[in-house]
């Protein structure tokens, strides 16, 4: 074991363990001897009276609390040598926290690992179909993805909605699964050092022009040139965004950070930074592929 | 019995005997108000220094070293003069501990809210704090190891070796664990690391609960109970044996707060059987407790004070058991992160901690002030109220921790979990309404406690006591 950096150590552990239990024992059984009442006999004090009146008896130790004591002494040596404990001695049954871990995975995967693949070879339009497999899928979702899509995968701010028909990397069935399985990681780089707070006011002006939205004419033209040259890369010219890079589009009204003017001049001035964690080696192809399924059936309802 | 000119020092005795209630109400009021939190998340206000995450560090230091350190230090200074016939040593050292241990007591309730924290459980308080916490401790010791040292009675009465242990161990547990690197004022950072610093720090948390909370409060068992029985203790053996095997093994039980972690092993498997060796003598001292009264049981129908302090041995032994099966590590598998662990604390600090330092204050502060109490009925109403709100406490836990144990680990058919986690969530707040009118109940019956009290002690003069020469063994 590399808990020990050597062999001192693991007497460090055992003398003082065995020592200790060693020690209750005869703390308990040199004081459980003698001095029994007969019945009817008054029991005598210790003699000793501190502040008046407070005196002790001696009665003996009860008998129940006795064996009481003797029993967990007892499991405590035997739980000893059978599971690790005694410093680097493994025990006698070989058990560690670890393979007990390993061997319930091992059985869980045995006993529904079948169940989940199943569904793995069939393409994921027609998974998506299965009563067996969505309600599989959901269960999967509101354990593994609710706590930021939301239990109804109507998303959150910052959690992108996964019931609408907006689509960061794509609606396809391909893209969902990817983003599953390898996750994502949408990066909206910080523009206020570049723009300036007035450059910032007037992009977010322009922003709100794309999607139609009431804005100040005078500050979105200003912004346009500057728009061209650092957004339309990503967002494109028109504001359409753009799946191969999860620009998202900003000429509709869906707003993964809030369409408020003051979280767009946010957006623009501190930039954003969402992740999807990637769950392919966490959860394995099939599940993923069952809440692939799970995810791409949702837009029909 | 002849009385010396001298008498004891009871005016520390006082401060921290009135400040026992001043801080028991104010620890438990925030209590109940982050029970009520969590019911109503609402009731966080959006404050960030009202919120639960940090009201909740404020609650626990409020209730164990506010409340529960004002009654040990009360309580033990009370004793300690009473069973050694003399008057406490250290002149004016006994009163920097009073004011001392209130500096550190209001530093806490400032800093805590404010977000300033070491974030090591029950030892939160920031490194500045951690040094004057010591200063006032190492004070106690020496005032109250100097009143042993000169006592007038050859035996040392079982009561001292318990809050002299507590003493002791509280001094190296606080040294060890909050040892850290300050990197400003305000801010350092834990001298370990890793699984390190996990085991260190639930090595103090453990012993906290087994020294500060148990061992202290088992001296108060040991004077008030026989006093308030007017029994002599039942068995000094078993005093000898329990207090012995205690204080030896409860050193060991830290690691069952870390069963299937990253914690080695070897280390889990001794922190559960030294947890499981710590049943008898945990019950060793409420077989002393209970066992006091036998030939007097009638007095408990007709003394509500010490139906309180016997019903606190009686949650101890409780408690004290449930602890025991819950370092078990199949059941610490289910009950692990769950309420249950709450419900259990509070069975320890509401049935056990409260009830026997309120017990307690009932005999010393009509006494501190030469007055007899002045309501024995609002007792039997203080009995009452703390004792159902308890029980609604514990239980509420009780079911609650356990059906969130079983939600979390109930599968479907294909492995899937039944239960997603909010719905476990959803599922409490019924046991956190409950919870929350059971500590309510509790508050009640301190506030009912401390009106009592105040009608006790108004107007009267601090009695000064002389010390009686000790009685001649016989």
């Amino acid at each position: 074991m590399a808990d020990f950096t050597s062999g001192f150590w693991d007497w460090y552990i055992i003398v003082p363990t065995l020592l200790g239990i060693v020690w209750l024992v005869v703390l308990v059984t040199r004081f459980s001897r003698g001095s029994k009442t007969a019945p009817g006999e008054p029991v005598e004090t210790m003699g000793h009276i501190w502040d008046g009146d407070l005196e002790e008896y001696n009665n003996p130790l009860p008998r129940w609390w006795l064996n009481l004591f003797y029993i967990t002494l007892v499991f405590a040596v035997v739980y000893l040598a059978l599971y690790p404990g005694l410093g680097s001695f493994k025990g006698l049954l070989g058990w560690t926290e670890v393979s007990q871990y390993q061997e319930e995975m091992a059985l869980a995967e045995e006993t529904y690992g079948p169940i989940f693949a199943r569904f793995q070879n069939q393409p994921l339009s027609q998974v998506a179909q299965d009563g067996d497999a969505l309600q599989m899928g959901e269960r999967l979702f509101v354990t593994y993805c609710a706590t930021c899509h939301g239990s109804d995968a109507r998303g959150a701010r910052g959690f992108p909605n996964l019931r609408d028909s907006e689509w960061l990397y794509g609606a396809d069935a391909e893209a969902i699964e990817h983003s599953i399985a390898q996750g994502r990681n949408g990066v909206m780089p910080a523009w206020g050092a570049a723009l300036g707070e007035a450059g910032v006011v007037q992009m977010a002006e322009y922003v709100l022009s794309l999607s139609g939205r009431e804005h100040d004419r005078g500050q979105a033209a200003s912004a346009k040139q500057k728009y061209v040259t650092m957004c339309a890369a990503c967002h494109g010219e028109d504001g359409a965004g753009n799946t191969a890079l999860g620009a998202p589009a900003l000429n509709n009204r869906v707003w993964l950070y809030g369409g408020s003017l003051t979280a767009i001049r946010d957006s623009i001035r501190v930039g954003r930074n969402g992740v999807m964690p990637a769950h392919q080696e966490f959860l394995g192809d099939a599940k993923v592929h069952l809440l692939s399924a799970y995810v791409l059936s949702l837009q029909d309802r | 019995m002849q009385t010396s000119a001298e008498t004891y020092n009871d005016t520390v005795v006082r401060q921290f005997a009135i400040m026992t209630i001043v801080w028991g109400i104010v620890g438990m009021s925030v209590g109940v108000l982050i029970a009520a939190q969590l019911a109503w998340p609402v009731l966080n206000f959006d404050v960030p220094w009202l919120t639960f995450g940090r009201l909740r560090p404020l609650h626990t230091n409020a209730v164990i070293f506010a409340f529960g350190g004002s009654a040990l230090f009360a309580s033990s200074y009370y004793v300690v003069q009473r069973t050694c016939h003399v008057r406490l040593f250290g002149g004016l050292l006994a009163g920097f501990t009073f004011w001392g241990w209130q500096a550190v007591i209001v530093l806490a309730a400032v800093t805590l809210p404010l977000g300033i924290t070491s974030s090591k459980e029950y030892a939160e308080l920031e490194w500045p704090i951690d040094i004057l916490i010591t200063v006032v401790w190492v004070s106690y010791a020496v005032v109250f190891f100097g009143t042993l040292a000169k006592r007038r009675i050859a035996h040392i009465y079982v009561a001292n070796w318990f809050f002299g242990a507590f003493i002791i161990a509280v001094a190296m547990l606080h040294l060890v664990n909050s040892a850290a690197v300050p990197v400003s004022f305000w801010k350092s950072y834990s001298a370990y690391a890793g699984v390190q610093d996990a085991m260190v720090q639930w090595w103090y948390g453990h012993n906290a609960v087994g020294f500060f909370l148990t061992a202290g409060f088992l001296g108060m068992l040991y004077y008030f109970i026989p006093k308030q029985a007017g029994r002599p203790v039942y068995s000094y053996r078993l005093s000898v044996v329990h207090f012995w095997a205690l204080v030896f093994t409860y050193i060991w039980a830290g690691p069952h707060h870390l069963h299937y972690t990253a914690l080695p092993d070897w280390a889990q498997s001794l922190g559960m059987v030294f947890s499981l060796i710590l049943l008898a003598p945990s019950w060793g001292g409420m077989i002393n407790g209970i066992m006091t009264l036998s030939g007097a049981w009638e007095k408990l129908r007709t003394d509500p004070v010490l139906r309180l302090l016997i019903v606190s041995v009686s949650f101890y032994g409780m408690s004290t058991f449930e602890g025991p099966m819950m370092a078990i590590k199949t059941v610490n598998a289910l009950s692990h992160y769950t309420d249950w662990t709450i419900g259990h604390v509070h069975s320890g600090a509401l049935g056990w901690v409260a009830l026997i330092s309120l017990g307690t204050m009932y005999y010393m502060i009509p006494r501190l002030f030469g007055r007899e109490l002045y309501s024995l009925k609002l007792v039997e109403v203080h009995f009452w109220t703390s004792t159902i709100g308890i029980v609604l406490y514990i239980t509420a836990m009780w079911v609650s921790g356990i059906m969130q144990g079983l939600m979390w680990r109930a599968a479907n058919t294909d492995g899937t979990l039944t239960y997603s986690f909010v719905e476990s969530v959803q599922a409490m707040h019924p046991f956190y309404v409950i919870r929350f009118g059971g500590g309510l109940l509790f508050l009640v019956g301190v506030l009912v406690m401390a009106y009592n009290l105040w009608k006790t002690v108004v107007g009267a003069q601090p009695a000064e006591i002389g010390i009686p020469a000790p009685a001649a063994a016989h």
